[in-house]
């Protein structure tokens, strides 16, 4: 067994044990509840863990060394941008008066968390290049329905309820039908073209009166810029349709493209890409959604206002009827958005056009060195991503994309995104950011190098790999067939309350 | 730039290599009428300075008053150790466990929080997370009518405004309607979900209801007749949604016990900071028979090709970027590193020490009630309640904007909630919980009391 390997261990409910724990709040006295009917009490108390304090902290830390994370390397991870996470942001968010304030506390007693939500709409409204900005969404997913939902409110308001369709390039993310669908909508596909772009004429042909909005993702997931997007704004607004942009892409375009003053209607922000709030092993992240002209009366309630004073304050209940109404609980992911808020203003507007510069430098750089070890299908250059490919490869070996991704792991490295997007055979997408060191580049490199080298002397190394990691390749299909979705064999907490 | 590590060396090397000569030339292929000339934001702000901007703003928000505003999100003491932990680097910036091999540490965190909430709802399967409560309601809501094939769902007037509200933005995709059900008028039951309307609602035989939702405790703090609501619900062939509060269910009866199919809530009461709203832990459970059903991730156990137990995402066929236009939800991101505190939450806790927060809160509830009713302010419903309550308070709004000269935040003046409902247009909602204590509801009382007393004079 491996060091790693090691270090799995007992789950918390393997842990626990009668009696141990406790001493973190008061007893309360006894009969407290008899005040309430019975029948609407639980019969038997919940059968959580008792572990101690010592044991917990062990159990969570030897966790967390079975992770790869940012915090201990180089993440490859096309689509995600998973840049480094600066301390300071993590700080910031957990200030007293931030953390403590709550939710639907009054506007007199919120100023400080008001104005920087004011201030941060107002600074992802120039980055986009958008009228304004809710912050409500709480991830880039249900930013786009937001979006979406504002698009159909529009198109409501005047009369014009024949259109039904939403049109996404085929190499978009999962989300975009999936939340077309969402949002009552059917999804149109459209195909690309050889060089990577949306087919013009099979989109041309798609768009018509019943196209309420196409969604662009710009630059796309081959990390290309839309090179014809003058001539498809162009159609989307003559055909009466509004224009999406997913943004999801933004960290590469800061300063140098704003997709609002180019002519988008809409578009989501990832702030846990763009603007480094950490992913935490799947969220929490926030999706912030700019709007142009058109859809500003659709935006979400409750909005932050500027009052004539200079005092903060939200939107009131039925304050404006237009609005497509909450998209959850309260105003905002605030603590996420307290980070992003925090890495604005430390980068400034210069260090932002210079992070995206950075950023499609690394990439391109990438792309030029690893164009000699696998395919690159496109060789215009790339934005902030690009897509390789194992193909050659696998015609040549058999490996395949997902053993030459298994086999990084045993070089140190976190994979690239595989098998997507899905328009390019045994693809890789790799986004290196612009935070990684050039010695980490050149490494990578090296182990591709390496591997590939591997894959025609010794395949069954990559066949089986990794080798060096916590476990192997999983049974995943197990999991399917005999779903275990929780503990069920729960022990250790049937002794009485102490008193 | 501040994280950057290149060096003007580094550059021209990368330049060099990919053989351009400037920055500029990577960015040709942006239509020249497209493009923008830099960004009007203020300058680049050192750290040092940094950390003075954010502590002053922090310092302008005022949360020293002291507090019984609960209303769907609740001041707890968290153990310290939960920060601690969540500020292991290894979980808070790796990403989604789409890699198991080097991802079980989250993988695993994931699935006990899955058996954790299963344990306090009594329902067998838990999604990984939603954003909030108010969506993972509406994620449940869209769940009953995909299960059923109908279009109609009824929620009750009980459940959060914000919640019904995030249920109708969620609806205005789908063409499915929610429609409300009203509150017992008067009398003993006063203020809960109406079960003789409930079941006229339920009749129409054209108008199939895919789904019964309600709040147990309610949004006014009342218990609920939940088995009785789930009992008409499925006798119509709809699946009943239950909405609760995990701290709550420590004590009181769970939604697997009364039956529900579904339970959803928010998870913040759990070790998770106010922070004006978010990020918070939407939770989503429901019965087994609905698991192919339910949208967001889901973690299993399995086993690596050496036998060793492992975990990994599974059922992902419900998922956006397998199943595109035709997934469950579009969901994508979700609230992992929060249902990573909700379960180091839990498991610092212990089951006795989850119940002595919610019997402590029940506690200071009834010492809060009887202080607030000798100053003239009684409960506004009679029926049972665990820790939070409405009370009667002519000229609450007013009242309420009075007592934070006091240095008291007297709850949620209900007309600002629910203003199309005159009965609540002199009420107060306020809460306690563990953290409440005899002097701030002495204090509380006392200022009440004397506006009370001087708005009669």
């Amino acid at each position: 067994m491996t060091a790693a390997g090691d270090r799995l261990g007992p789950t918390l409910f393997e842990r626990s044990r009668p009696g141990r724990g406790g001493g973190k709040v008061p007893h309360p006295p006894k009969d407290v509840l008899a005040r309430i009917p019975a029948g609407l009490l639980r019969t038997e108390g919940p059968r959580l863990p008792e572990v101690s304090e010592p044991e917990l902290t062990r159990h969570y830390v030897n966790l967390s060394q079975l992770n790869y994370a940012v915090d201990t390397g180089f993440y490859p991870l096309g689509s995600c941008t998973m840049k480094y996470n600066p301390k300071i942001d993590e700080w910031a968010a957990r200030l007293h008066g931030f953390a403590a304030l709550h939710p639907l506390a009054p506007d007199e007693l919120s100023q400080g968390t008001l104005q920087l939500l004011w201030e941060l709409e107002g600074a992802l409204a120039e980055i986009g290049g958008m009228k304004a900005v809710t912050l409500q969404p709480a991830a880039g997913a249900q930013g786009e329905l937001t979006g979406i939902l504002m698009v159909r409110a529009y198109h409501r308001s005047r009369g014009d309820t024949g259109r039904t369709e939403v049109l996404v390039p085929d190499s978009a993310h999962g989300t975009n039908p999936a939340t077309a669908s969402m949002a009552g909508f059917t999804t149109v596909n459209i195909p690309s073209a050889s060089d990577g772009g949306v087919d013009v004429d099979a989109f041309r042909a798609a768009l018509g009166p019943s196209t309420a909005a196409v969604m662009i993702t710009n630059p796309s997931t081959l990390g290309l810029f839309e090179s014809r997007l003058c001539e498809l704004l162009e159609a989307i607004h003559e055909a009466g349709a509004l224009a999406y942009m997913d943004g999801a892409n933004l960290n590469a375009i800061m300063g140098r493209f704003k997709p609002g003053e180019a002519g988008f209607d809409v578009m989501h922000i990832n702030v846990h890409k763009t603007f480094s709030t950490p992913h935490g092993g799947g969220g929490p992240g926030a999706g912030p959604v700019g709007v142009g002209e058109k859809l500003l009366p659709f935006l979400p309630s409750p909005r932050v206002l500027r009052e004539p004073d200079g005092r903060f304050r939200l939107e009131t209940v039925g304050e404006r009827p237009t609005s497509i109404g909450r998209v959850r609980a309260f105003v905002g992911n605030t603590g996420v958005l307290v980070r992003a808020y925090a890495y604005i203003r430390v980068h400034g507007g210069s260090g932002l056009c210079e992070v995206s510069e950075d950023a499609v430098l690394a990439a391109n750089y990438l792309k030029a060195r690893l164009s000699e070890i696998l395919d690159v299908p496109f060789s215009r250059p790339c934005m902030h991503e690009f897509v390789a490919s194992s193909a050659t490869l696998k015609a040549e070996t058999g490996i395949r994309t997902l053993d030459v991704a298994k086999r990084l792991i045993d070089y140190g490295f976190h994979p690239p995104t595989i098998y997507f997007p899905l328009t390019v055979e045994e693809a890789l997408l790799i986004e290196p950011t612009e935070t990684e060191p050039l010695e980490t580049l050149d490494a990578f490199v090296e182990a591709l190098r390496c591997i590939v080298a591997e894959a025609h002397s010794d395949p069954d190394l990559l066949h089986e790999a990794p080798h060096s990691s916590p476990v192997r390749r999983l049974d995943e299909t197990k999991a399917a067939r005999q779903p275990n979705l929780r503990w069920k064999a729960m022990t250790g907490v049937q002794t009485p309350c102490p008193d | 730039m501040a994280y950057g590590p290149h060096t003007a060396e580094d550059r021209a090397r990368m330049l060099g290599a990919i053989g351009v000569a400037t920055v500029d030339d990577l960015f040709a292929d942006i239509p020249t009428s497209l493009r923008a000339s830099g960004l009007d934001l203020p300058k680049p702000e050192p750290e040092s300075d940094l950390t003075a901007r954010l502590e002053a703003l922090a310092g302008r928000n005022r949360v020293d008053l002291v507090s019984f505003l609960g209303a769907g999100a609740y001041r707890h003491f968290t153990p310290p150790v939960v920060d601690q932990l969540l500020l292991r680097g290894e979980f808070y910036t790796a990403y989604t466990p789409y890699q198991p091999e080097i991802s079980q540490g989250t993988l695993q965190t994931i699935y006990e929080y899955q058996s954790l909430m299963a344990e306090l709802t009594g329902l067998d399967v838990v999604s990984a997370s939603h954003y909030d409560g108010a969506t993972a309601t509406a994620e449940a809501t869209l769940m009953s009518c995909r299960a059923t094939r109908r279009e109609r769902v009824l929620v009750s007037r009980g459940v959060h405004p914000h919640y019904r509200e995030t249920i109708c933005t969620y609806f205005g995709g789908a063409s499915l309607v929610a429609e409300e059900i009203p509150l017992v008028p008067e009398g003993p039951a006063a203020g809960t979900t109406d079960l003789a309307a409930l079941e006229r609602m339920l009749a129409d035989p054209e108008r199939p209801v895919g789904g019964v939702v309600a709040a147990n405790p309610s949004f006014f703090g009342l218990l609920e007749p939940m088995a009785e609501i789930g009992r008409l619900a499925h006798a119509a062939g709809a699946l009943f949604v239950s909405v609760v509060e995990p701290v709550s269910l420590a004590v009181l009866a769970t939604p697997g016990s009364y039956e529900a199919d579904i339970a959803a809530g928010d998870g913040q009461p759990l070790g998770i900071p106010l922070a004006y709203g978010g990020p918070y832990l939407g939770i989503l459970a429901c019965r087994e028979a609905l698991v192919r059903q339910i949208p967001g991730r889901l973690v299993g156990m399995t086993t690596d090709v050496d036998g060793k137990r492992a975990f990994v995402m599974t059922l992902r066929a419900r998922e956006q970027d397998i199943r595109r236009e035709k997934a469950a939800s579009n969901i994508c991101t979700n609230q992992a590193l929060c249902a990573l505190a909700a379960g180091i939450y839990l498991a610092a806790m212990g089951p006795h020490g989850l119940r002595d927060v919610a019997t402590l809160g029940a506690a200071r509830a009834a010492e809060l009630e009887s202080a607030l009713a000798a100053a003239g302010a009684p409960r506004l419903h009679p029926g049972p309640y665990l820790n939070e309550f409405a009370v009667r308070v002519p000229g609450a709004a007013a009242i309420h904007g009075r007592l934070l000269d006091h240095g008291i935040l007297a709850g949620l003046p209900l007309v600002r909630a629910v203003p199309d409902d005159p009965a609540l247009t002199d009420a107060l909602l306020v809460c306690a919980t563990e953290v409440t204590t005899s002097e701030e509801i002495a204090a509380f009382a006392a200022a009440l009391g004397a506006e009370l007393a001087g708005a009669a004079r």
